[in-house]
């Protein structure tokens, strides 16, 4: 599909190598030289026989392999939609049983609010003041871009994930400089995810509770937070797994916005960067990443449901 | 102890809900004592008999506001007792078996640790001992094969099944009082009739005290001692259930004139006229 897109879209993927200034000859060796003289489907086949072998292609603007910019790319995304995910869940799964429990009662209120403001601030403002206060006024944490210049090349680059790389090569300055870049955009995102876990798990929670067997619960003599979490919660895992799945899904296919103020490079400002240069090797490339990405996840997502479920184990 | 305490008393009870400004009645005035018997509340859907046995749990939804006279429980005045002090009282002293299991029993919990919770709630115990009472709870509630049905999920369970789980979950703590609010009526008569037979085993085996919530008249007759009569959130009748047959009150006569019976098959049941006064 993405293929197809690209070959279509009135953008000459020529030009975009050669600039345009090139010869004709100049700009006839180009076109043949990767192969567009040929037709669509063969093209498309000889694109499919190079995938498969791992060659994504070269991207145009940074003259490398795609796969080399995805792997030093995409770890970026991968670190800071991971931080941020964890810290969504961990406020707001709690914040979410706590709000559906006490419905229309203040703790709800107040959860409904932090996630209102959650839900409707824009990301970008969020972190350009975010940046203006914490960074440019009290110098809590550190600016934009994923660590200080002076670390850059400090440590070596095995997973792409500045945290993990420089917490194996034991160099603590380069984890604590990682750390406070990660730690603005992370937040700011996470409460993005957090406003949204929340919201839902607070419908979960409150259809779960309406069910009989929370009655039959304390029926037994539990009390009633301890029927909200032993019986209700694991009722509440199912659906929440699908929301957590996609919620980071999306973080992984890269914020964009968060990225460009940030000066994050990951993904998503790969993929718009290719795009505005219709650097298209790059973009399907990073598409690429996105669906194995969604997919991974709806696995990981089908697999937990059977361990949470006992009806969708197989007999 | 003396020996005149009831088990169960309860007078001028009233429920009433408050939504959204609307005030509805569920229970007006409704006074009944209960020994260690069986009591049949009867009556239609809406008038008041399972919110009635909620009420003697503390189980009215918050929206709902009781108030009676005396509610007390082998003379513990129940009234004033909060959330914390009803948790001690619940599965301990008395349990409710609702309608039915599909929802009454927690999907993804296995049947062990829904029949042993009352159990270890209640007592300080041994995982160990408490699967022993709940596989001897269940031989009690005539389930064959214990330590197989021990490890099911409530999916895995037919409904009659489910039902004596249940049951064996709410009695397991060994309550003084069941109240079974319409506890056959999602069964198939077959299925219903073999339960309600465990009930009444029971219930005359542990001395509990029984209040039997049903629209069922037949099954009221058979397994109860007393009868209670509900209609518009009040009690309208209340008799032996051996004298049910011949019950004064025209609700009651028309209640009974809608059952269908085997014995004497009709061809068009009559339907319950209603009268303005019964209200007052």
């Amino acid at each position: 599909m993405t293929f197809v897109i690209g070959r279509f879209i009135p953008v000459d993927p020529v030009l975009a190598i050669v600039g345009d200034h090139a010869t004709q000859s100049t700009y006839e060796k180009t076109r043949l030289s990767i192969g567009l003289d040929r037709p669509i489907p063969e093209q498309y086949l000889i694109y499919l026989n190079k995938l498969i072998h791992g060659d994504l292609g070269t991207s145009v603007i940074t003259s490398q392999p795609v796969l080399t910019d995805l792997l030093h790319f995409f770890p970026a995304t991968l670190e800071l939609a991971t931080v941020a995910t964890v810290l969504g869940v961990i406020v707001g799964v709690p914040a979410g049983v706590l709000a559906g429990a006490t419905r229309g009662r203040w703790p709800d209120q107040i959860v409904r609010v932090v996630g209102l403001f959650g839900y409707s601030m824009p990301v970008f403002w969020m972190g350009l003041v975010g940046l203006f206060v914490f960074y440019g006024k009290l110098n809590w944490t550190a600016g934009p871009g994923r660590i200080d210049v002076g670390y850059e090349d400090v440590v070596d680059p095995k997973t792409g994930i500045l945290l993990l790389d420089s917490a194996l090569a034991g160099e603590w300055d380069a984890f604590r400089s990682a750390a406070a870049h990660l730690v603005l955009p992370s937040i700011i995102l996470g409460y993005l995810s957090l406003a949204y876990i929340a919201r839902m798990t607070r419908s979960f929670t409150i259809g779960q509770l309406s069910q009989e067997y929370a009655t039959t619960a304390l029926l037994k003599g539990r009390s009633f937070w301890g029927m909200v979490w032993r019986h209700a919660f694991p009722n509440i895992l199912v659906p929440l797994v699908t929301v957590i799945g996609l919620s980071y899904a999306t973080l992984l296919e890269g914020a964009v916005l968060t990225e460009t103020v940030f000066a994050w490079p990951g993904l998503g400002l790969y993929i718009t960067q290719s795009l505005f240069n219709a650097d298209m090797n790059a973009v399907l490339g990073g598409t690429i990443v996105v669906g194995a990405v969604f997919i991974g996840i709806n696995l990981l997502s089908d697999v937990l449901y059977r361990i949470i479920d006992p009806r969708l184990r197989l007999q | 102890m003396t020996m005149t305490v009831p088990l169960l008393e309860v007078r001028d009870l009233s429920v009433t809900f408050r939504t959204e400004g609307v005030v509805t009645q569920a229970v007006r005035n409704v006074s009944f004592v209960l020994g260690r018997e069986r009591l049949g509340i009867v009556g239609e859907s809406g008038s008041g008999k399972s919110t009635t046995g909620r009420a003697v749990l503390g189980l009215v939804p918050a929206h709902g506001s009781v108030s009676a006279s005396r509610l007390a429980l082998n003379g513990e005045d129940l009234r004033h007792l909060t959330q914390h002090q009803w948790s001690r009282y619940r599965g301990r002293r008395m349990a409710l078996v609702m309608q039915d299991p599909k929802f009454s029993l927690n999907p993804i919990m296995t049947v062990e640790k829904q029949i042993t919770e009352a159990w270890r709630l209640h007592r300080r115990t041994t995982a160990a001992e408490a699967r022993k009472h709940a596989a001897a709870m269940l031989e009690a509630v005539s389930i064959d094969d214990p330590e197989r049905v021990l490890r099911l999920y409530p999916h895995q369970l037919s409904g009659g099944m489910g039902q004596r789980v249940m049951i064996a979950a709410m009695l397991i703590a060994e309550p003084e009082l069941l109240i079974a609010d319409e506890a056959i009526s999602a069964l198939d008569v077959t299925v219903g009739n073999e339960v309600l037979a465990i009930l009444d085993r029971l219930v005359a085996e542990r001395g509990m005290g029984l209040i039997f919530i049903s629209h069922n008249l037949t099954a009221v007759a058979g397994l109860c001692d007393r009868v209670v009569v509900m209609y518009g959130g009040r009690v309208v009748e209340e008799c032996a259930a051996r004298d049910l047959a011949h019950a004064r009150h025209p609700y009651t006569r028309a209640l009974l004139a809608a059952a269908p019976s085997l014995d004497e098959p009709r061809a068009s049941l009559a339907s319950v006229v209603r009268d303005p006064a019964w209200l007052t």
